[in-house]
């Protein structure tokens, strides 16, 4: 999903309707990421909907994150991708957690593990321009 | 317009010390961390009695518990606050988890909604406090949404945060993997249910709050 779907919508919109798509058993994988008060809003929405067939959702997200030893002119660089992009960075996935048994991530890559025999499925982030 | 900012003032004085008075130390993470069994060391340690019950069952926390104008004296330092330990906060709640610790499945659905209340109750709090104790299992994976999103809205708030790795007592803990994971804190490593580095997590608890 492109981040332009949620852009201008409110975060009380946005949160609707991304648990909308979990609960109609769709894995989202939505470029960019919530604001913080977005995803501890989703939660809360999420906890309020469990019920005998709704057991929550599985969330994870992952942005490029800057390395040690960077060079001046690259940290440079992506302070301002970060200034004009903003919440457009990263990946963020959401899936129901009847398909999705677990999201394994860290700074480099994101699993999702399946319920199913589908076994496992992983997400890159891009690598930044004027990274080593 | 003097009255207005004289009221201004006044409030501002009025909310200071009314937030001195009443500082609330919340102890927040994820499901089964040992958030309650640091609340019963802590009591243990300064009131001689306990918080809450402990239990290998996740959400056995449901509610959140306040134990309340909790003093502190170490070092010629004092600290006094009241202690509010929180549900553990999850994504997902499945009842039929419960069953294999052998519920019933009426207790179990019963457990699975009050978990779910207690963790909408737990991020509601956050507003509420004036410093949080992040505990995090150190034998789990701490790259979860659940940590990063907690550490996350206490940044967005401007709440400080002690980030504490516990069950440092157990084979498989791993305190370097929390610090990698959030290099930006200090981390405090600890064994609550043992008691042990309890004098260094004291010692960082007044350097935040004190």
């Amino acid at each position: 999903m492109p981040y332009s779907e949620i852009s201008n919508l409110s975060s009380e919109d946005r949160v609707t309707k991304l648990l909308k798509l979990a609960k109609q058993h769709k894995i989202i994988v939505l470029e960019g990421r919530l604001k913080k008060e977005e995803e501890a809003e989703l939660i809360q929405r999420t906890m309020e909907q469990i019920d005998d067939n709704f057991k929550g959702i599985e969330l994870g997200t992952i942005e490029p994150t800057d390395k040690d030893g960077e060079e001046i002119l690259a940290k440079f660089k992506n302070n301002v991708i970060n200034m004009l992009l903003g919440e457009r960075r990263g990946i963020t996935i959401i899936g129901p957690a009847s398909v999705v048994k677990e999201i394994k991530q860290d700074p480099e890559k994101i699993q999702l593990l399946t319920s199913g025999k589908s076994g496992k499925i992983k997400v890159k982030p891009k690598k930044k321009k004027g990274r080593k | 317009m003097i009255k207005l900012f004289q009221k201004f003032i006044q409030k501002v004085f009025r909310d200071l010390f009314r937030r001195k008075k009443h500082v609330k130390l919340g102890l927040y993470g994820p499901p089964n961390g040992g958030k309650t069994t640091l609340a019963n060391r802590i009591c243990h340690d300064w009131l001689g009695e306990e918080m809450g019950s402990v239990s290998n069952m996740a959400h056995e926390t449901r509610e959140i518990q306040i134990k309340e104008e909790i003093h502190m004296e170490k070092n010629g330092k004092e600290l006094s606050f009241n202690l509010v330990d929180t549900p553990g906060i999850a994504t997902k709640i499945d009842y039929e988890e419960f069953l294999k610790h052998g519920m019933k499945v009426n207790d179990a659905k019963k457990r699975a909604k009050e978990a779910t209340k207690g963790v909408i109750d737990a991020i509601k709090w956050l507003d509420e406090m004036d410093t949080v104790i992040v505990v995090l299992d150190s034998t789990k994976d701490p790259y979860s949404q659940v940590n990063i999103t907690i550490i996350g809205n206490l940044q967005a708030r401007n709440i400080p945060v002690l980030l504490v790795a516990n069950k440092i007592d157990l084979k498989k803990s791993d305190v370097k993997k929390i610090q990698a994971a959030f290099p930006q804190y200090d981390i405090v490593s600890i064994s609550a249910k043992h008691g042990k580095n309890m004098d260094d997590f004291y010692e960082a608890l007044f350097a935040l709050a004190g």
